[in-house]
């Protein structure tokens, strides 16, 4: 059987609409190609970095500590940006470094974003005490500092990527499960929620087919922003020595190791990624702001 | 409004006692403590005889009551590092971690406040619009962001102000105290700075946010209309009314700011309860990281019964909400 036919839509559609609205802001069009231009470089990172700065064997040692610009006497290679006490080419770990940031933080907010919205889906469908003691635990693990709560769980896991992630995902998830919980009970009385019941669909089938794309919005507004959050969260914990590992260090990392060197004057180490990480961060604000002015229902209409 | 006082202590109570359970077993699950006092030689009965020593060989819950009994009365167990009592450790520290947090939280209110009202009074203005601006970079910026910047300008590059330490201490009784001295301000300046923008950042947005509420009120209008002064109009009539908000904000940060200033305090080698914190993670050292933790969940709850309470005494309406 033929699909049904769709008359050709006179206006634009939804997506269109969207980046169209998008398209207004010229501050968030600059944030939203900063941030794909960075991106790029960072998934780009063992291609387009002049150095491998894992690979130890490849580093001349006397070329340590070089101001930017300098031309290596050994390789004749330039370093753009200089070179850190190990005589890795600061450009290159940039890029490595802001590619092991962005997949710490992309995976955590995804992970969050999932467990959260599903928690914060299924409290408000089927409310009651399921409902009272999961706003609960959200309610306290909100009034702890999200930072203090991180510290103590990798007091407790240890270092290592894998467990970054899984405690920025146990920081997060509340933040979804609050927003998801929300939008949800709003959802929950409308008529399509009471048709589909009617029509004896399974809750699974209510919550997630139904309800959730209706739930969308407000909760990647949340999750952009939450990915600058995340990147922020992820940096301070390596700076302050109990994130990444040192085998892959990421931008908050490579700061912490130029640290040193910046008191006697030797900026560009822990300059260069600081400015990375900066842009990184403002660049996904710029977006999410401007997001959350479109997405956001009561100025839409 | 005595019900709502008790319900709320009754709540606070709850959330301790849960806090308890959560970090005890968070200890469980670090491991068997006795692999970190005996030697790898050790035969199984020397083990035997250091866990029942140290208690473990009971069960769970008397385990936990027995922890939490020399909880409350202050003995958290003794530092693996140095010997000394966790609580005295941490309470040594806790005064220089203070004086970070105050003289922070009040550069935030004092530039926060003033710069909000400013951007609520005329929201169009090129003025405001740069505020707004700014306040986006002051609490997307990660703090210790922030302080390396302030850093590298006004240590390295100008060589203003100290980028480490607390300086010369004062005694005063049982509390050792820097800011009596003038280098004492030298060397918070630059911390304090790098803990208070965020929190001012957050203060100019709040401000911002209650001014534009209150600015269109009748009361605003009648003052305007009797021929008062700018000042008076917006120094009394506009600051009382937006100061509710602004003062819950500013106490329940005060908490943010104690849990952030470990990662002030670790930029600028401020020798705080925070920085020691971070030490203890970094060596393992147990029972400061459980003493640490333990001390902020109290201090914390009590802080939101504290700005609940002053909420309802600040704000009329919100007791008559309680008694409905």
């Amino acid at each position: 059987m033929a699909a049904p036919m769709i008359p050709a839509a006179k206006t634009a559609s939804p997506r269109r609409l969207l980046m169209q609205r998008f398209a207004e802001s010229p501050l968030a069009v600059l944030g939203l190609g900063t941030l794909l231009l960075l991106l790029g470089f960072a998934a780009l990172a063992p291609w387009v970095a002049p150095q491998n700065p894992y690979d130890i064997g490849a580093l001349e040692i006397f070329d340590s500590q070089l101001p930017p610009g300098s031309v290596s006497e050994f390789t004749g290679t330039t370093y753009w940006l200089g070179t850190d006490g190990q005589a890795r080419d600061v450009l290159s770990a940039m890029l490595y470094g802001m590619r092991t940031s962005l997949i710490v933080a992309v995976t955590s907010v995804l992970g969050a974003l999932l467990i959260g919205t599903t928690i914060g889906m299924v409290a408000a469908y089927i409310g009651g005490w399921v409902d009272a003691v999961l706003m609960r635990i959200v309610d306290l693990q909100l009034s702890f500092p999200a930072i203090l709560v991180a510290l103590v769980l990798l007091s407790v896991l240890g270092q290592g990527v894998d467990k970054v992630i899984l405690a920025l995902v146990i920081v997060q998830w509340a933040y979804f499960a609050r927003t998801a919980r929300s939008t949800a009970m709003v959802e929950r009385n409308r008529e399509y929620v009471l048709a589909a019941r009617c029509l004896n669909l399974g809750s699974r089938r209510i919550i997630f087919r139904h309800m959730l794309p209706n739930c969308l919005p407000p909760l990647i507004v949340i999750a952009t922003i939450d990915l600058a959050h995340a990147i922020a969260a992820e940096a301070t914990l390596s700076f302050l020595g109990i994130g990444v590992p040192v085998t892959e260090p990421s931008l908050g990392m490579l700061i912490a190791n130029g640290f040193e060197f910046m008191m006697s004057g030797q900026y560009w180490i822990s300059f260069f990624p600081g400015m990375a990480l900066a842009l990184l961060i403002l660049a996904i604000n710029l977006v999410g702001d401007h997001l959350r002015d479109i997405l956001n229902p009561r100025n839409a209409q | 409004m005595l019900v709502f006082v008790i319900n709320r202590l009754l709540q606070s109570v709850i959330v301790l006692l849960v806090m308890s359970v959560l970090v005890f077993v968070g200890i469980f699950l670090i491991g068997d403590p006795t692999a970190m006092l005996v030697s790898p030689e050790a035969t199984d009965l020397e083990r035997q005889m250091v866990r029942e020593a140290l208690g473990l060989d009971r069960s769970m819950l008397v385990q936990y009551l027995s922890f939490m009994g020399n909880a409350l009365q202050g003995d958290f167990g003794r530092s693996f590092l140095t010997g000394q009592p966790a609580l005295q450790l941490i309470l040594e520290r806790m005064p220089a971690t203070f004086e970070l947090v105050i003289v922070a939280m009040g550069f935030a209110v004092l530039m926060g406040v003033p710069l909000g009202m400013l951007a609520g009074m005329r929201p169009e203005a090129p003025s405001s619009r740069a505020i707004m601006a700014l306040s986006i970079f002051g609490f997307s910026l990660p703090t210790f962001w922030i302080g390396l910047m302030l850093i590298m300008v006004f240590a390295v590059q100008l060589g203003l102000l100290p980028a480490s330490g607390r300086g010369p201490t004062v005694e005063v009784g049982p509390l050792k105290l820097s800011l009596l001295t003038l280098q004492g301000w030298y060397h918070v300046a630059l911390p304090a700075l790098t803990l208070g923008l965020a929190k001012a950042a957050l203060l100019i947005r709040v401000t911002r946010a209650a001014t534009r509420e209150v600015l269109p009120m009748d009361y605003i209008k009648f003052a305007r209309a009797k021929g008062l002064p700018a000042r008076r109009i917006f120094g009394v009539h506009l600051l009382k009314n937006i100061m509710i908000p602004i003062l819950t904000v500013s106490g329940l940060e005060f908490g943010q700011a104690i849990a952030f200033a470990v990662v002030t305090e670790s930029v600028f080698s401020w020798p705080g309860m925070g920085k020691l914190l971070i030490d203890s993670i970094i060596t393992l050292d147990r029972p400061v990281v459980v003493a640490y933790v333990l001390i902020m969940v109290f201090f914390l709850v009590i802080l939101n019964l504290v700005v609940d309470l002053l909420y309802m005494a600040i704000d009329p309406s919100s007791r008559e909400k309680v008694r409905d």
